[in-house]
């Protein structure tokens, strides 16, 4: 069974008397472990998708199981237990806690968990070790570099063990060098096993990944656009299990 | 989210905004201040009334007035015989109610004289021994009147403090105590000797205030002495009317003042007053309707007299206190009330700059409930912050108002006062904290995520 199955879900907006389809009737399986980008220009579609996936958000119409729940239906409290159990994110601008220090931020999603004072220390500092960043456990973000705060945001996500990971463009606010680290983090935490989904419009950044969902008018186009989807540079592994790639494209 | 985290964080907050925090807390401070030293005002006043109430006998004292007649008997007025003697027999035969029976014959206009010295008693009285019992004195020198004294209409006396201060010296102007037992003075030109002193009647505050200036040695003063405040700084009057008191013997007070005749040539045998105490406050009415029974008797029917229980200024107070701290309650909950509209306009302003983080923490997993309970405390720890130091500031308050209030109504901080208005506050920070941190719980996380 897929870990994440999507089934003629459509999103609608209403503005001023206008209806606005940001998803439509869209249909898509996430395995386990998959390590997968959403592409697309801006407007397509493709951050309501990582809303809805990321249980941000509820569809207007369609189902989704995720991990074998029904959550297309959830109450915001359902969804909001979802969101700190079984999913973590990584936004563009960081998002951390500006008045509370590294080790606080990475604790933040435990404590709404209700894990206990002692365990989240210990867990918390182990998701910072993942990232590199225990060293810097009681510092502020604003006495970070962008990248630093990026690794602290990902031990944030990483904290509670989610099943799926949502990056949404996290490079875009990093200096190519850094959001290369970044980018071979992902990388590494997908070998480790953890399901992956990137959010851009980078089509350099897409390349990355093994399989791509480009999002065009808010459906899944049919037919990947080479040029976007990046497929025009090599190199590219052509089967979708990053595990069978040789060495060298790790 | 554990509880101490959230209080923390709320006072993280708090921090971070020190200044802002301070106006927000001002209007609690306030209130809570007010609050408090309304509470302390009214104490002091109610203790202040309490200690006249004691100065004048007690609660169960009764007077026994003279009274004009009733409509119907007003053909027999000029029978009317007045409170005498015969009364006060009577009522110590037949009226086993009555505990204690004091009759007064008051001189008018009495002088005393010493030498150089002379002194206006409140009031200089002929006396049965019962009247320690009926105003409450307490003998701190010499002795009381005797059978003897009584029965031979001796020229003896008793006096207050106030009448010794006059005429010997007070023991702030002298460096000592003088006990006076055994010196003569003149009533209106006739020497009697002092027998017995009173104690110093004194209210708390007044004794509290005598010891501390007493500890202090003596200041010189540049110019002209004056007054700190407004108000009699002497005190209750209560207290300063009782240390003036001379007592003599009733027969005394009879013969020597009496007897002789007013300036008709007539001797006048009523009394000036007949005070009565009963068995208990309980039994007040059967033992009023007893004696007045006993007086119908002596008064052959004629009701020339009346009661007057201190019953009835007792209710008086209390509903002067009741409406001092009515009034006084209104005014501290409206700056309270006045104190939480600026907690939430605070709190609003509060969360819209931190839409943003409320996103990050909905992303990140926080219910509603959660994100509703951190605004909801943070709005408590505001309140409660500024109720520990309005509290504080009432401190200060209080002692500025001891400056201005006359010494026996001194206020006094009460803890109910204190806990009340920290309560009160408390409650306030949540009503107030309501509506932000229901804004707050309802924000939808893409949106307060994409808040710019």
């Amino acid at each position: 069974m897929p870990l994440v199955e999507l089934r003629n879900v459509s999103k609608v907006y209403h503005l001023g008397g206008e209806e606005i389809r940001a998803l439509d009737d869209v249909t898509l399986d996430i395995e386990t472990a998959e390590f997968i980008s959403i592409i697309g220009p801006s407007g397509s579609g493709k951050s309501t998708l990582m809303h809805i996936l990321g249980c941000l958000d509820s569809p207007s119409q369609g189902t989704i199981l995720l991990d074998g729940v029904m959550i297309h239906n959830a109450s915001s409290r359902e969804l909001a237990a979802i969101r700190n159990r079984k999913i973590g994110f990584v936004f563009q601008f960081f998002n951390l806690l500006p008045k509370l220090n590294v080790l606080q931020n990475v604790e933040l999603p435990m404590i709404y968990s209700g894990v206990g004072g002692k365990v989240r220390h210990e867990r918390a500092m182990h998701a910072l070790e993942q990232v590199g960043m225990a060293n810097r456990a009681k510092h502020r973000p604003s006495q970070l570099s962008g990248g630093q705060q990026q690794r602290t945001a990902i031990a944030r996500a990483l904290v509670n063990n989610p099943r799926i990971i949502f990056a949404d463009e996290p490079t875009g606010n990093l200096d190519s060098h850094t959001g290369e680290a970044i980018l071979q983090l992902f990388r590494n935490l997908s070998q480790e096993g953890r399901t992956i989904i990137l959010v851009t419009h980078d089509p350099e950044i897409a390349a990355v990944t093994p399989r791509r969902i480009e999002i065009r008018d808010g459906k899944v186009a049919e037919k990947v656009d080479i040029k976007l989807a990046g497929l025009d540079r090599a190199p590219i592994p052509t089967a979708g299990d990053i595990t069978s790639l040789p060495d060298a494209c790790r | 989210m554990t509880f101490g985290t959230v209080i923390l964080i709320g006072l993280k907050e708090v921090w971070a905004h020190k200044f802002r925090s301070l106006l927000t807390m001002l209007g609690i401070i306030l209130g809570v201040s007010s609050l408090v030293g309304m509470a302390a005002i009214i104490k002091g006043m109610e203790n202040g009334m309490r200690e006249t109430m004691v100065a004048m006998g007690g609660a169960d004292k009764v007077l026994l007035e003279q009274q004009d007649v009733p409509v119907e008997q007003e053909h027999l007025a000029d029978q009317a015989p007045g409170r005498t003697m015969a009364d006060v027999t009577a009522l110590q035969k037949s009226a086993p109610l009555l505990r204690t029976i004091s009759p007064e014959m008051r001189i008018d206009r009495a002088t005393l004289t010493r030498g150089e010295k002379n002194s206006n008693p409140s009031e200089c009285v002929g006396v049965y021994p019962s009247v320690l019992e009926m105003n409450l004195h307490t003998l701190a020198h010499g002795r009381f009147f005797t059978d003897l004294d009584e029965e031979e209409a001796k020229p003896v006396c008793v006096i207050g403090t106030g009448i010794r201060d006059d005429l010997f010296g007070s023991p702030e102007q002298t460096g000592r105590d003088i006990i006076p037992i055994g010196e003569v003075v003149f009533i209106n030109d006739q020497p009697f000797t002092v027998v017995g002193m009173f104690e110093r009647y004194e209210g708390e505050q007044q004794r509290k205030q005598r010891e501390a200036m007493a500890r202090e040695p003596e200041q010189t003063q540049a110019g002209p002495s004056r007054m700190r405040g407004f108000g009699r700084r002497g005190g209750n009057w209560a207290f300063d009317r009782k240390n003036q008191t001379v007592y003599i013997p009733l027969n005394t007070a009879w013969i020597r003042f009496r007897a002789a005749g007013d300036k008709d040539g007539i001797p006048d045998p009523r009394l000036t007053d007949i005070d009565l105490k009963v068995t208990g406050m309980e039994e007040l009415e059967p033992a009023l309707q007893q004696a007045r029974n006993v007086l119908m008797m002596t008064h052959r029917g004629i009701e020339d007299f009346g009661f007057r229980t201190q019953e009835g200024q007792l209710e008086t107070i209390n509903q002067q206190i009741r409406n001092a701290r009515m009034s006084g309650g209104v005014i501290a909950a409206i700056s309270l009330l006045v104190g939480g509209i600026g907690i939430m306009n605070i709190m609003l302003a509060s969360i819209n700059e931190r839409i943003r983080e409320i996103g990050i923490c909905k992303a990140v997993g926080a219910t509603g409930t959660a994100v509703f309970a951190q605004v909801l405390i943070e709005s408590m720890v505001i309140a409660l912050m500024g109720a520990l130091l309005g509290v504080a500031n009432s401190y200060a308050f209080v002692r500025v108002l001891e400056l201005v209030t006359p010494a026996a109504n001194a206020p006094v901080i009460t803890l109910e006062a204190m806990l009340l208005s920290v309560f009160f506050s408390g409650a306030v920070g949540i009503v107030a904290g309501l509506f932000p941190a229901f804004k707050a719980a309802r924000l939808h996380p893409i949106q307060a995520l994409r808040y710019e």
